[in-house]
């Protein structure tokens, strides 16, 4: 599949879907979106970007091993899980504070992080899977 | 019962595991010489465990414990009489000596820090053993022993010997410690009592009990798998392909003992009946005696200590299962006479081969000028190992005989056995003390120098110490040998046995197994020829038993998987989808609830439109020619499944709908093409049609199910739970989010636990080279080659 348009294009399209992907995980709480969501949106940037140019331009650009990006992902969530032990609270209880942005009120919860943890989980996971498939015959 | 200091003992029970996860750093900045400072622990311990000696001497019992699981009523406890804190004091006496004898042995070793942490961790294991008074605990850590045990056997974990000998270990003494907790739940269904020290008062009813059998015998094969007795002895010989300090600790002066102190433990409750003093002497005797003869055949000094080693254990088993109070008392002299003089024999077997580079008996000689200190230490352990005055040794020994007796033929057997197999170890032991040190010096791989402080004091301390115990019996009986004894028989005894001689009938027989000992001695080398001509004539054993046995188990796993996992991917689909149909089709017909026709709804026309693509989608995949185009086609119909979804008001389940889809048809495809399928589908149309009605079954089941789930009343309780509360507790509007990552956060963790582990699997699959062909077809073409061959 190494059409001029698509290879053109592929770059562009793949950072506007991991955009939206971001947008749609931190909208999840009270929109339609969340981490899960969110993370099949960047697995498939991911998986279209390595298409149209390549395995090896995909793993520059992640820098991570997309497996080690997974495993960073499930410390993510369990860790979030863990702050309320501290707090001599059921593992996972969601604990919130609201930040000041510019002005704007924020709400900031361990529940977040948690989501932020899925995101990786399932980018990592599937986006491994897919580069391993696109990878051919090699060493 | 103290309570006070309570957390120190706990302290003083995991203070090994806190030193085996320091060990390696220390290692790495001492060398060596950490050994000084990890010996401390084991140090520290005894001291503590010194400190219970005046109030346990006077008959009192300390107990502790937390509650460790309490739902299950679990408890996390300890109790320290006689018998526990004894073995306490000699795990962590011995175990500072093996220490530092460690640090000089493997000096320079690359991996000393690992084996300082491994011999910590068995350290703290059999620690918790010996005082552990809840059943669970006392099972925990007797498999902990077997665990780490397994770690030091296999140490040199390049040698296949040391990797076989370190599995055998660990399967016999494994499976003896599952008898052992099946053994424990039946004690505990019987009497109610789930620790040892409300076990103690439950004897009468345990004895009397229609499974006392059966508890017995589950309970003895934890003892004696772990205390190598016959017909399980081969694993301990085996075992000393460990480094020599293993040898030393585990398997001569610790964990062996592990079985003996079960069935000492439980000689108060379980003992006096006629199965008891019938099974225990037998195997025990049977086992001095095998052991004995097995010792005669070697050559190597180590495992001539190990052989010796299975017949002193046999011995004890002889002793506590005799059932006399002397021969209780007779058994707690040899236990603690025996971890000394076995334990420096050992230290001193390895330093000769520290020295000389062999450990050979045949190929040594004459090295006692250049390894005094040694020497004297090997002379002091043997004199007492021989039974001979005034050691701690001559002390259990006349003890030995005056327990046994002349009372009954019965007592005469067991005699004359532990007359024979004591002299034949008079004559094993003396060897292994003098024929490496006295005679013609020969030549040796190494320059034989005295080894360094490390390497000869524990052996030395010990050696010296079976004297100083036997010179001041007075204070060894009355703070070790007589709570011990009363521990074990269950009533209160005093030992009174001195070094000076009575003339008897002990004492007759204690020159009568001398004068043989001297005579086996004399006679060693034609006994071991006999011994060897002997065991090749039988030419098998349990040894050879053990490897067919384990060949039979694979062979038949084998086999089993060849029938199961054929390596035919389209007969797994076809199983899985029959299983499939069937799970969904029988209960619906058994329970006779399948579902009433529904009424057909009247459609509004976009909805209809969406049904429309769903059955072009379908019809798509039917049409197509290859592969590629099914799979795409079959995206189309999963849309349409998404666009239902969003017009039913599920727009987070539609959304994810979009995204699977899309993802499953890209990853589809590219697995195709990895996988060069031939683009074409050439099932024949017998399979094909087979392959249509299973799917169509599948399909329709998974329709009326659907169907009969909704024709039940709807219960909303969760729903409306969620509706009210998202936003109240969990601050979010979105209640499909915050059930995933906040009312079910625990699923969701599971769930992405899942998704990554089933993503490292994937990736291996993916990653294997194509070259390595699945097994049958390998084997297959091994066959083809060997035909090829043979015609």
């Amino acid at each position: 599949m190494h059409t001029l348009i698509f290879r053109t294009i592929a770059p562009y399209l793949a950072s506007l879907m991991v955009l939206f992907s971001i947008f749609v995980l931190l909208r999840g709480h009270n929109e339609p979106g969340g981490g899960f969501i969110g993370g099949l949106i960047a697995a498939s940037a991911f998986a279209i970007y390595g298409i149209a140019c390549g395995v090896a331009p995909v793993r520059r650009a992640l820098y991570f091993h997309p497996m080690a990006i997974s495993g960073f992902g499930l410390l993510v969530s369990a860790l979030s899980g863990a702050v309320s032990l501290f707090m001599d609270m059921p593992f996972l209880t969601g604990q919130w504070t609201e930040i000041d942005v510019l002005g704007l009120p924020v709400d900031i919860s361990t529940v977040l992080a948690f989501d932020v943890g899925v995101y990786f989980v399932v980018v990592g996971s599937i986006t491994s899977i897919a580069l391993a498939l696109e990878e051919r015959e090699h060493a | 019962m103290a309570a006070d200091g309570q957390w120190l003992t706990f302290l003083v029970l995991i203070l090994p595991f806190l030193g085996a996860a320091a060990a390696p750093f220390l290692t790495r900045a001492f060398g060596h010489n950490a050994a000084w400072v990890l010996a401390l622990v084991p140090a520290f311990i005894f001291y503590h465990f010194t400190g219970f000696l005046g109030a346990v001497s006077e008959g009192e019992t300390v107990a502790g414990g937390y509650a460790w699981i309490e739902s299950l009523d679990v408890d996390f406890s300890w109790y320290l009489d006689g018998l526990s804190l004894t073995f306490a004091l000699l795990i962590s006496g011995i175990g500072t000596l093996i220490v530092l004898y460690s640090g000089g042995y493997l000096k320079g070793h690359p991996h000393l820090g690992r084996f300082f942490s491994f011999i910590l961790m068995f350290m703290g294991s059999m620690q918790g053993l010996v005082v552990a008074d809840s059943f669970l605990t006392l099972f925990v850590f007797w498999e902990l022993t077997s665990i780490t045990s397994f770690l030091l056997i296999g140490f040199d974990h390049s040698r296949e010997a040391a990797r076989r000998a370190a599995l055998q270990a660990l399967v016999v003494t494994g499976l003896g410690g599952l008898s052992l907790l099946a053994g424990l739940l039946v004690i505990a269904n019987i009497t109610g009592a789930t620790s040892l020290s409300a076990l103690l008062s439950e004897g009468e009813v345990l004895r009397a009990a229609p499974l006392y059998m059966a508890a017995l015998l589950l309970v003895l094969g934890g003892a004696f798998t772990k205390s190598a007795q016959f017909p399980f002895h081969f694993w301990l010989p085996n075992a000393m392909e460990a480094p020599t300090p293993v040898s030393a600790y585990l398997h001569s002066a610790t964990m062996v003992k592990a079985g003996v102190y079960l069935v000492m433990r439980l000689n108060p409750v379980m003992g006096e009946t006629l199965a008891w003093e019938t099974i225990l002497p037998v195997f025990g005797g049977t086992t001095l005696i095998i052991g004995t003869l097995l010792a005669l055949r070697q050559t190597d000094l180590k495992l001539m200590l190990a052989y010796t080693t299975v017949a002193s254990l046999g011995l004890l088993v002889v002793l506590t299962g005799f059932g006399s109070e002397v021969a209780v008392e007779a058994a707690v002299l040899y236990l603690v006479a025996h971890s000394m003089f076995k334990g420096a024999l050992f230290m001193i077997a390895g330093a000769i081969d520290h020295e000389t580079g062999s450990r050979d008996i045949t190929k040594l000689g004459g090295i006692g000028r250049a390894m005094p200190v040694t020497f004297v230490a090997a002379v002091l352990a043997a004199l007492s190992m021989g039974g001979l005055g005034p050691f701690f040794g001559f002390l259990a020994k006349e003890e030995i005989y005056a327990g046994l007796g002349f009372a009954s033929g019965w007592s005469i057997l067991l005699t004359l056995t532990a007359v024979l197999g004591n002299a034949l170890m008079f004559a094993i032991g003396f060897a292994v003390a003098l024929k490496p040190f006295t005679g013609v010096r020969v030549k040796m791989p190494k320059t034989p120098h005295e080894g360094p402080v490390l390497l000869w004091l524990g052996p030395l301390v010990l050696a010296a110490d079976g004297l100083l115990a036997a010179l001041f019996s007075d204070l060894s009986h009355r703070f070790v040998s007589s709570p011990m004894a009363s521990a074990v028989a269950g009533e209160p005894l005093s030992v009174s046995i001195s070094v000076i001689p009575h003339i008897g009938l002990p004492l007759l027989l204690s020159v009568l197994t001398i004068a043989l000992g001297i005579a086996f001695y004399l006679t060693l080398e034609r006994g071991r020829a006999a011994m060897a001509a002997t065991l090749t004539a039988i030419g098998w054993g349990p040894d050879r038993g053990f490897d067919q046995a384990v060949r039979g188990t694979v062979r038949l796993s084998t086999f089993v998987t060849g029938i199961v996992q054929g390596g035919r991917l389209d007969v797994y689909m076809t199983a899985t989808f029959i299983a499939l149909a069937a799970a969904l089709f029988l209960p619906m017909v058994i329970f006779d609830e399948l579902p009433a026709m529904p009424v057909l709804p009247s459609l509004p026309f976009y909805e209809l439109a969406v049904l429309a693509i769903g059955f072009i989608g379908l019809a798509a995949v039917l049409h197509a020619r290859d592969r590629l185009t099914a799979i795409v086609s079959l995206g189309i119909q999963g849309f349409a499944v998404a666009l239902i979804f969003m017009l039913l008001g599920a727009p987070d389940l539609s959304f994810t709908q979009f995204m699977v889809e899309t993802l499953s048809v890209v990853i589809l495809a590219l697995v195709m093409t990895r996988l060069r399928l031939s683009p074409a589908d050439h099932r024949p149309t017998g399979q094909k049609m087979l392959d249509i009605s299973i799917a169509a079954v599948c399909g329709a089941g998974l329709g009326l199910i659907l169907l009969r789930v909704t024709q039940v009343p709807f219960d909303d309780a969760l729903s409306v739970f969620f509706a009210e509360n998202a936003r109240v507790i969990a601050h979010g509007r979105n209640i499909v989010n915050v059930i995933i990552v906040d009312f079910r956060g625990l699923d969701t963790l599971g769930e992405i636990a899942v998704v990554m582990i089933a993503g490292l699997a994937i990736l291996a699959l993916v990653r294997i080279r194509p070259g390595v062909a699945p097994i049958k077809a390998e084997k297959k073409q091994r066959a083809r080659a060997v035909e090829k061959v043979e015609a």
